[in-house]
């Protein structure tokens, strides 16, 4: 921390050995994990094996049971860490967009920027307005959100993460809640966020997307991560056989 | 859209309706009594005005729009602090947490007649400078704030645990504070939410405002009653009803239309 130089070596993001239990059921059961800078990381795994909990953890939505999570060289964890402080450098973006419904797109992304960051209107607009240009929804500022599709619901949520300047991009079965034929648009702007260089933490049961944009798969199984490596790996010749049994089932729901 | 048959139809049945009811109440024995002791023009023109002696029912009637419209404005204020505390999480606040509880329990349980007593013959009787004087509409004003606060608190209640924690939940991720949050993500969706709700409350207060008279203060109802005692004719109960009514209707249609505008806007929100 006490150079950018030092700060531009560490890892985006380190996970040791998180636990999270909810009441009895121990959902995380001891996470390891790195995410250097740049790096596109996909969880896959079946629905309950702690991929939403994990992110939620990342964003100390959920506290951890014990374990450390350190981003940027700083332990969030710690005791007497500012927690929206720490929450400015994370976005995260939900399965059910979760948009502001009495606010226009525009409100719906300049209210972080000038509540937390203390941008003017002016300047908070501006940069909302650059990334709703860049992403095509220029010309839905002034909309509301149930006036817009899911998909561009979602792609709304992305720009008001993104308008914090987030180093870090948790996003958390993006597409889950979608029509198929709206599935593709909002890929396309992860697509193009990965291009440009931004680290993201992707929870997903999109194999193919996930196969296509990630550096690396974590398979999530149980609250554990039971085999990670490069896509091409992962989907190829998985080594664990509960991988393995994963990937059979998702290619016989036609899903890869 | 009815048609013109429909129309027709729902005419001749409200005509009907109301020529029955005019016959029951003319054909009654005591009808010609009723009719002069409750509708004389005489009477009602007299209890309009005032005479030398009494007051005006419509003037006392200010009185009324007076303390409602000074309450109102308190109790939004007052309910929205409570519902707020109620809800503070974390231990340190559990004090607090439960003053809010203890003031909506009993607030809600104790009728307002008596509160209106307590406050309006209690406070004066206990001697605490400037506080012990105050006018009777001031304690009758304050007894209203009281006992709606506890209402409306928990009609605010309501609204805020109808907004959905995923929108808490997203504007935490964004960084807002716990107190940001509840003031631009929650609580608008939850003031929206209640509105239709808020203003049935407001239009019960209307009508309690007339419970003030117990204290003394000289408003419509209380008008009404000297101007029957002296002059031995009800019409000015009359005067006093139509003017609640009056006043009442207009809120009542805008309650309506509110309810109506959200439901468009919900299944506008749905097609979409």
């Amino acid at each position: 921390m006490n150079s950018s130089e030092a700060r531009g070596a560490a890892p985006a993001l380190i996970l040791e050995d998180v636990h999270k239990s909810f009441g009895e059921s121990e959902v995380l059961k001891g996470i390891d994990l790195v995410v250097e800078p740049h790096e596109v990381v996909c969880l896959i795994g079946a629905s309950g094996s702690g991929k939403s909990t994990l992110l939620k953890c990342v964003n100390l939505t959920e506290p951890v049971d014990s374990g450390r999570i350190v981003v940027e060289g700083e332990e969030i964890t710690a005791s007497g860490v500012d927690v929206n402080r720490v929450r400015r450098k994370i976005g995260i973006v939900f399965q059910a967009f979760n948009l502001f419904p009495h606010m226009t797109v525009l409100q719906n992304i300049t209210l972080s920027p000038r509540q937390v960051l203390k941008l003017d209107r002016k300047g908070a607009e501006q940069r909302a307005l650059e990334l709703l240009e860049r992403f095509g929804l220029a010309d839905k500022r002034d909309e509301y959100p149930d006036r817009l599709s899911g998909g561009q619901q979602q792609r709304v949520a992305i720009v008001r993460a993104l308008a914090m300047r987030p180093s870090l991009m948790l996003l958390d079965e993006v597409t889950s809640a979608l029509d198929p034929e709206l599935v593709a648009e909002v890929l396309q702007v992860i697509r193009e966020l990965a291009g440009e260089g931004m680290t993201m933490l992707i929870a997903t049961h999109e194999m193919s997307f996930a196969r296509d944009i990630a550096n690396r798969v974590c398979f999530l199984d149980e609250g554990t991560i039971l085999e990670q490596g490069q896509p091409e790996r992962i989907f190829t010749s998985p080594e664990n056989p509960r991988t393995r049994q994963f990937l059979q089932r998702i290619i016989a729901a036609g899903r890869l | 859209m009815l048609g013109g048959r429909a129309v027709l139809v729902s005419s001749v049945s409200t005509i009907l309706f109301f020529a029955v009811i005019a016959v029951i109440v003319v054909l009654a024995p005591g009808s010609e009594i009723v009719a002069q002791r409750f509708f004389s023009p005489f009477h009602l023109r007299q209890s309009i005005v005032g005479t030398a002696s009494t007051p005006s029912v419509v003037g006392a009637f200010l009185l009324n729009v007076y303390i409602f419209a000074i309450s109102e404005v308190l109790i939004l204020i007052l309910a929205l602090v409570i519902a707020v505390v109620r809800q503070i999480p974390g231990p340190v606040f559990f004090p607090l947490r439960m003053v809010a509880i203890a003031y909506t329990d009993i607030f809600r349980g104790v009728p307002l007649i008596l509160v209106l007593y307590i406050i309006g013959f209690g406070v004066p009787g206990l001697g605490l400078g400037f506080v012990s004087y105050l006018s009777d509409v001031t304690y009758g004003i304050i007894a209203l704030v009281l006992v709606y606060s506890a209402y409306v608190a928990e009609v605010y209640r309501a609204g805020i645990e109808s907004v959905h924690e995923s929108q808490n939940a997203a504007a935490r991720s964004l960084g807002l504070s716990r107190w940001q949050s509840l003031r631009f993500v929650v609580l608008p969706q939850a003031v929206r939410r209640v509105i239709p709700p808020l203003l049935n409350d407001f239009i019960g207060l209307q009508k309690d405002t007339a419970l003030v008279s117990v204290l003394g203060s000289i408003e419509a109802v209380r008008a009404a009653q000297i101007y029957g005692a002296s002059q031995f004719n009800y019409a000015s109960y009359v005067v006093a009803a139509l003017l609640f009514v009056l006043i009442t209707i207009p809120l009542a249609r805008f309650t309506d239309r509110l309810i109506a505008r959200d439901k468009r806007r919900r299944q506008a929100g749905a097609v979409a």
